[in-house]
Parts: structure tokens; sequence; C-alpha cells
């Protein structure tokens, strides 16, 4: 029969093979640590406070929808319809905060205070989850297609919310009582952003539920054996749905964010958005076929890409060749995760 | 005399009372009844499709009967889904490993019924200690916190048995609980089975190994295509008595005589292995000779290693080792295009998935492997494509309309015929069948065996794989056994009764696993 090739590895002494694995298990934290330390020295001005908040704060952004598309793809499913999300989340926000919620029959407009404001806006983002949620549980749509669908009517609602233009100057008025807003995008506490903090919430509480919780353990059951799960009794459905109304949630907090530093809401903001989460997932080590992925190593991924695309446009290098760089690194970061699997396998096995 | 007969007769704590399941198309389960006594290992038998996996499936609350009630302690209750089930007292360890690969043993032991603080935190600490007695009462010592992924199968095995051991179960199901399990297993597991007993647990065992049955059953009922054929209480059922009631007559009584003209061997297989994944082998050390001419019967149970060895044989099994020739060219190295060219052809299991695309029409599925034989300068010749297509379509009687018809319109056996027909046009010297008759009914199978005597008559070498005893009988000229990818038979038909079948498709169970590949060089560069 037709030979298998073995992997060098597996037939280099165990101890080589286990330091070999321990490197390919650190792999982002490496390529983390690598793309640092290079940027620090090809761009001067890389390693500087400053510049490190600046950095973070984009960072957070992605990490946000990352963290909710790993929820998504731990479950074995994928959600395209996170940016579309981040842009109708900034519009609702913006329109409340301009023109509020009018009341017609009373001839009243009611102006919800910000915190209000963030409280609908959520609340958009996790509908439009459940939505999706909705359609690949109940009515069987492939989650490709169905956030697929979600992507273009949220992305189109936007833009119908305000004919394609911004909503400009989000800052309130003092008479409406509604003013605030921009502080979420650029406020400090102890000097770093509270976008910053945010996300320290944030992963910190996905983190808990995916390692602690009997929901994050379902997640990982339905994402490694579907069929296992609902024998175990495992409400499959249900844990489906939820993840995609956390993805949904953690979409409308990224849109949030992206309309508060801007003080703007843009229907178009968010484009293209979904490809870096998945990306950053995937970096971190999340399988897309499900069941395997780490919280904190969807961070690490987000940074990788964060620290990767500011570090190039500092120096200089033009866009198009930071599209090329990234793809490789997404690619050859699924290469090396398939080689850790392999040795594993194969040292298991030896 | 064991002290349980001595004791008052066990009661029966779970009856099901005229149990129907209909599926679309076919009625898994009529009618019936079965009863489950306490502290007593209660033994499920049939062939496969007889219902029993229905039955349990029912029981369990994985599955809803169409019709007929269950009563527990003689009340009578309905069990919505597993975890119901199991909240009622019914635990089932499942035929196939139902285990999430991505997760230790302790998260597999406990999903669904996690022990947690304030509902919200999960208290591993208390589940770890939990999982290492569970297993500990099995007697194996698993490391709680491995990945399942990592253990062997029998190690799955019981991890799937600690599951159900979780809660507090009044009846265990366990549907073929040792396929998997090697000899010491096994005997760790019946010691388990006895503990459980005592303890008052009633248990529902299935399996086709019978020398197993009659050393641990108690109370023995056969089931028999979806139907309740007999039952009888330990010293009762033997050996020929189960084979008996298990298979009855035969329908295929009426076989046709073939007149055997027994060629050359075309296709030797020396040595081949397959190893499994976590040790032990699927296909295990087979040397066997297919001659010109001659129809040959593989019978197994499920995971015997028939499909196993038909794909090792195919070159679909990158990890089988051995020699494998046809004529004198040997092949064992080259790819499935390759083994094609070279005379050897597979009909896979599953035709719908594996043997037919489904968008095609019956004359393209039909010319779809042999595509290269009608094509000059890089385009499909429509004439001499079709000039093929229409002497195979009338050849094996394919009934459409034409060949234009799009495949999925037709019967099962007519895309059986198909699948078959395209083999044919590769000219094919050996053809290897999975199954061939798997979901077909009784007339179109008859279809499919004339058209294998008809090729066998043209000289090929027809071998085919069944776990269907009458099938064996009804068309092979020679009969293999296989049971634990090991072949433990080779009879020519007239001496193979069903006896010696069935007790050579359970034999070799007692092999403790062997190591794992690395031990085995590659024979080839």
């Amino acid at each position: 029969m037709t030979n298998t090739v073995a992997t060098p590895a597996a037939e280099a002494p165990r101890g080589q093979s286990t330091l070999l694995l321990l490197l390919l298990k650190l792999r982002t934290f490496i390529a983390l640590i690598a793309v640092v330390v290079f940027f620090s020295l090809m761009a001067p001005n890389f390693v500087t406070v400053a510049n490190a908040v600046i950095v973070s704060k984009h960072v957070a952004i992605n990490a946000f929808l990352a963290i909710g598309m790993t929820f998504v793809i731990l479950t074995g499913g994928i959600d395209l319809s996170v940016g579309a999300i981040v842009g109708l989340v900034g519009m609702v926000a913006g329109a409340l905060v301009l023109y509020g919620i009018p009341l017609e029959m009373f001839g009243v407009v009611i102006y919800p205070n910000v915190w209000e404001v963030i409280g609908i806006a959520l609340l958009v983002g996790t509908f439009v989850g459940l939505v999706n949620g909705l359609l690949i549980t109940r009515m069987q749509v492939a989650p490709f297609i169905a956030t697929l669908g979600m992507l273009y009517v949220a992305r189109g609602t936007a833009l119908l919310m305000s004919g394609g233009s911004t909503f400009p100057n989000l800052i309130g008025k003092p008479e409406f009582g509604n003013q605030g807003f921009p502080t979420l995008g650029s406020g400090t506490i102890l000097g770093i952003p509270l976008s910053i903090w945010l996300l320290l919430v944030v992963a910190g509480i996905a983190a808990y539920v995916a390692t602690k919780t009997p929901f994050g353990r379902q997640i990982y059951a339905v994402g490694g054996n579907e069929r296992a799960a609902t024998l175990s009794g495992v409400n499959v459905n249900r844990v489906k749905l939820a993840v995609y109304m956390v993805s949904g949630f953690c979409a409308a907090i990224a849109g949030l964010v992206v309309a508060s530093q801007l003080v703007a809401s843009h229907p178009a903001s968010g484009e293209t958005f979904e490809m870096n989460a998945i990306a950053a997932a995937v970096l971190g080590g999340t399988s897309l076929s499900g069941g395997r992925g780490t919280i904190g190593g969807t961070i690490v991924g987000a940074f990788v890409i964060g620290v990767l695309s500011d570090g190039l446009v500092m120096m200089g290098v033009s866009e198009f060749w930071q599209m090329v760089i990234k793809g490789v690194v997404i690619v050859g970061a699924v290469i090396l995760d398939q080689m850790q699997r392999r040795i594993a396998r194969n040292a298991r096995l030896g | 005399m064991s002290a349980l007969e001595r004791a008052e007769a066990p009661a029966v704590i779970l009856r099901a009372e005229k149990m129907t399941r209909i599926f679309p198309g076919t009625i898994a389960l009529e009618n019936v009844d079965f009863d489950v006594y306490e502290r007593s290992v209660n033994v499920l038998i049939g062939e496969n499709g007889a219902g029993k996996s229905t039955l349990m499936r029912i029981l369990a609350g994985v599955d809803q009967a169409t019709s007929g009630r269950i009563l527990m302690g003689g009340e009578e209750v309905q069990f919505s889904s597993v975890l119901d089930a199991a909240q009622k007292g019914i635990g089932i360890v499942f035929q196939e490993l139902n285990l999430c690969p991505n997760l230790t043993v302790t998260e597999n032991i406990f999903l669904g019924r996690d022990m947690t603080r304030g509902g919200v935190h999960i208290d591993m600490p208390r589940q770890r200690q939990r999982a290492k007695e569970l297993l500990a009462r099995l007697e194996h010592d698993i490391d709680p916190d491995t990945l399942v992924d990592d253990l062997r199968i029998g190690e799955q095995q019981i991890v799937e048995i600690a599951k159900a051991l979780a809660d507090d179960v009044k009846v265990l199901i366990m549907d073929e609980p040792t396929s998997a399990l090697s000899a010491s297993e096994v005997e760790v597991l019946f010691r388990v089975i006895a503990e459980l007993k005592k303890s008052g647990v009633a248990i529902i065992y299935i399996s086709h190994r019978l020398e197993e049955l009659i050393r641990i059953g108690d109370y023995f009922t056969v089931l028999r295509d979806g139907h309740f054929q007999a039952s009888a209480p330990k010293g009762e059922a033997t050996i020929p008595w189960i084979i008996r009631q298990m298979l009855g007559t035969s329908e295929f009584a009426k076989r046709q005589q073939r007149e055997v003209k027994v060629g050359e061997p075309v296709l030797s297989v020396r040595n081949l292995k397959l190893p499994r994944v976590g040790g032990g082998y699927l296909v295990d050390d087979v040397s066997v000779d297919f001659r010109a001419g001659e129809i040959v019967g593989i019978y197994g149970l499920l995971g015997a290693g028939r499909s196993e060895l038909f794909e090792s044989l195919f070159g679909l099994r990158a990890d089988a080792r051995g020699l494998v020739t046809i004529g004198n060219q040997g092949i064992d190295h080259l790819p499935v295009a390759k083994r094609i060219s070279a005379g050897l052809f597979l009909v896979p299991e599953d035709r719908q998935r594996d043997g037919l695309v489904q968008n095609l029409t019956v004359g393209k599925n039909l010319s779809l492997a042999s595509l290269a034989k009608v094509t000059k300068f890089f385009t499909v010749q429509n004439g001499s494509e079709n000039k093929a297509i229409d002497a195979l379509f009338r050849s094996l009687r394919i009934k459409a309309p034409s060949p234009d018809t799009p495949i999925t319109s037709l019967s099962g056996g007519n895309q059986q015929k198909v699948v078959i027909g395209k083999s044919l046009m590769t000219e094919p010297r050996v053809l290897l069948l999975d199954e061939p008759t798997r979901g077909i009914d009784i007339g179109a199978k008859e279809e499919v065996f004339r058209t294998m005597r008809e090729l066998a008559d043209q000289g090929l070498a027809v071998v085919f794989a069944t776990s269907d005893l009458k099938e064996v009988h009804a068309v092979s000229d020679r009969v293999l056994v296989m049971s634990q990818g090991r072949i433990t038979a080779d009879l020519p038909d007239h001496e193979a009764t069903d006896e010696i079948i069935v007790r050579a498709s359970t034999k070799g169970h007692a092999t403790p696993a062997p190591v794992s590949a690395h031990d085995h060089p590659a024979q080839d560069q």
C-alpha cells in the first residue's frame, strides 16, 4: 500500500519533539513577540506608550468581535454578519442621540440618556444575533448562508436609516440630558482608554463562561460531537441560539465603541470586520470545524493582527502589501496548527 | 444453581407493550413485547436490522414509538428525551461511541449533568473525584483529565459506561458494549455487570457474541425482522436455539445452481494489515486469493473489517500495508486510478454518498469512471460515450425510460445496477461489492444477484460483503467469514452451515489488542 511519509519530528528523540510541540503550542504568543520586536527595530516610534494605547484601541474593536466569533466557531458555526451589526448598531445609537424616539401620537420626542442609548443598541445587536440563531436552529439554514443574508439585511438597514449619509456630532445636548456618548470611545481611567478596560471585562467574563460554566462546556461539546452532546441531554439548539446572540451582543459593543470614538456613525463602518474577527480566532488556535479554541488565544490572535497592520502602516508599507502579508500570516498559522496536531498525535501513538 | 435462582423470581421492572415504530418506507418494529427483569441480565438478540437498536433507542428516550406503551413498576411512563429517561433511571451505553473527543474524561462523564456551585460554576474538583470513583468501580486507572481523543477505543467504551453509571440507574442498556473491548477488559465488564446486578440494577444486554450471551444472560429475547420471535430463561436458551430463532428459514432457499468454472487467481492478497487509530488492527494480517469466475461472499458482523478490507484493497486507506497483486502486477503502492486501470473496482457500501452523483443522469453516472476511454483531444466524444452507455443500459436491464433519466428517479435496486454498471465500463477483472443489497427490496436483490452471476460467468472475480446470512447462501460459491479484522473461515458454500458461519463471525474476539502501527515498518520503499 502507499507509504505515509513519517514526519521528521516523529522520528526525532522524544525530548526534541516535546520542545517542538511546546513551541508550536505557543506559536501565537511567539508570533506576537516576534512582530513587536520586529517593528520596534524597524519603526523607531513603535514602542512608545502613546503608540501602545493607539494599537490597543484598534485591537479592542476587533477583539470584541473575535470573542463573540470564537463562541460561534466553537460550536462549528460561523457569523458573517458581525461587521454589518457594527454599522447598524452605530446608526441606531447615532439616531437615538441625534433624533431621540419620536412619539407622534403625543407629539413629543423622548431623548434617552446615554445609558439607555447603550442599552437599546446592545439589545438591537443581540436581537440580530437571535434572528441568526433562529434561522440556523429553527429553519435549518446553514450558518454561512444565514449570516451572509443577515450581513446584507443589517447593512442595508443601516444605509436606509440615513439614506447613506453619516450621523455627525454625536455629543448630545444639555437640554435633552443625553450628553456623554463620546466618553466611551475617548475616556480614560488611570490613563488607559475605557475601551481597553471594557475589553478586559468582556474577555474575562467570556473566558470564565467558556471554561468554568456548564454553558461553556456545552459549547465545546456541541462543536466536538453534536450527536454525543444531544445524547448527553444537551439542548443543542439552545446552545447554538445563545452563541449567535452572544456574537451579536459583542458586535454591538464594538459598534458602540466605533461610533463613540468617531463621535459619528457611518452606515458603512464595520465593513470586512467579520473577516478580521475570523482571522483573529483562527490565529489564536480556534478550529473552524469546532470544539477547539480558547478566548485567550483569540485575544492574542487579535493582537497579532492589530500589531501587524499598525506596524506596517508605521513602516510605510503600502496598504496592498499589508493585505498580502496578512493573508500569508493567517494561512501560515493554520499550517502550523495542523503541524502541531500531527506531531502531537504521532507523539501519542509513538 | 446460583444464589440468584434460589431466591424468589425477579419481578418485571420495565415492560414494553406492543411497541411499533414506523419509519418512512419501513416498519422497524411491529407489536413487540419486551419484559425487563430486575437483578438480571436481559439479553436481546437478533440479526442486523431486526429492530434491537430501535427498541433500545425508544426505551432510552432517544426515539419515540409510533404506538405502544412503556410500563415502569406497573405505571405507564413516557420518555421525552435522553435526560428524561435518565432521570427516571434508564441509562444507556450506545453501540457507537458518543463522546466528545475534544473534552476530557471528566468533562464527558458530566456533560449535560454538571455538578455546579450556584448553578454557574462547575465544581471541577468534585467532578474529578466522582469520575475517579466511577472509573475505579470499573477497575480502570484512567486519568480523569485525559482528553478522550487520547484514549484507546476500549478505554473510551469504559468512559461511556462510567457516564451511564454517573446517574443513579435502575435499568442499564448496553448495546454491544464488548465490540471494542479486549479480552481482559471484557472480564472486567462482566465483573461490573455482576456487581450491578447484585446492587439491584436490571441490565439489558445486546451482543452478537453468542458465547458471551450464554455466559452472562438470565433472560433471552429474540427479535426477527422487527417482530418478537421467542423468549426463554437461562438454561433453556442454547446456542443452536438462538441461531434457529434468529435466522428462521431461508427466504432464498431455491438458489439457482451455477456451473462454476473457477479459473486462475486474479487478485492475491498477502499479509494485509490496516492499523486502527489508538492501537490494534482494522484489517489484521489477511492473506487470500480470489479466482476468476467465482463469487465470494464475505460475511461478518458490524465492524468485522469487511469495508476496511475493501477500502484497503482499492487504495483508499493510506495506512494499509501488505502485498496486493492483480495477475502478476503488484498494485499495493498505486493510487486509486491506477488500480482501476489494473482491473480492480469497488462498489461502495453507501451508494447515495459514494457511488452516485445525484445531479447527473443515469448515462452520465455510468460513464463517470471511464471518461478517459471516450475522450479525444481533451473532449468527451459524445458519440462513443453514448454508444458505451447504451450497451450497458441494455445489458443490465436498467428500468428507466432512457439513459437521460435523472438518477434520483430510479428505485434503489436500479440505482445499484447503475453503480455496478459504472464499474463495468472500466472493464474490471475483479469487482468488489460492499453490501450490494443494502436498502433495496427482495425483488431488486434477485436482480442484483443475477447481475453478479452473469458477471462471474463472464470470467470476473466477484467479491461481495454482507451481514445477512441468507444473502451469503443465495449467491456465493465460496464463503469467507471475518471477525476482528481477521479471516476466521474460508469454505465452499455447500460446507458452510449457518452455525459454522455464525460461530466464526464471533471468533477471535479474545485476542488482546496488539501494539500500535509504529512497530511495523513499512514494507515498500
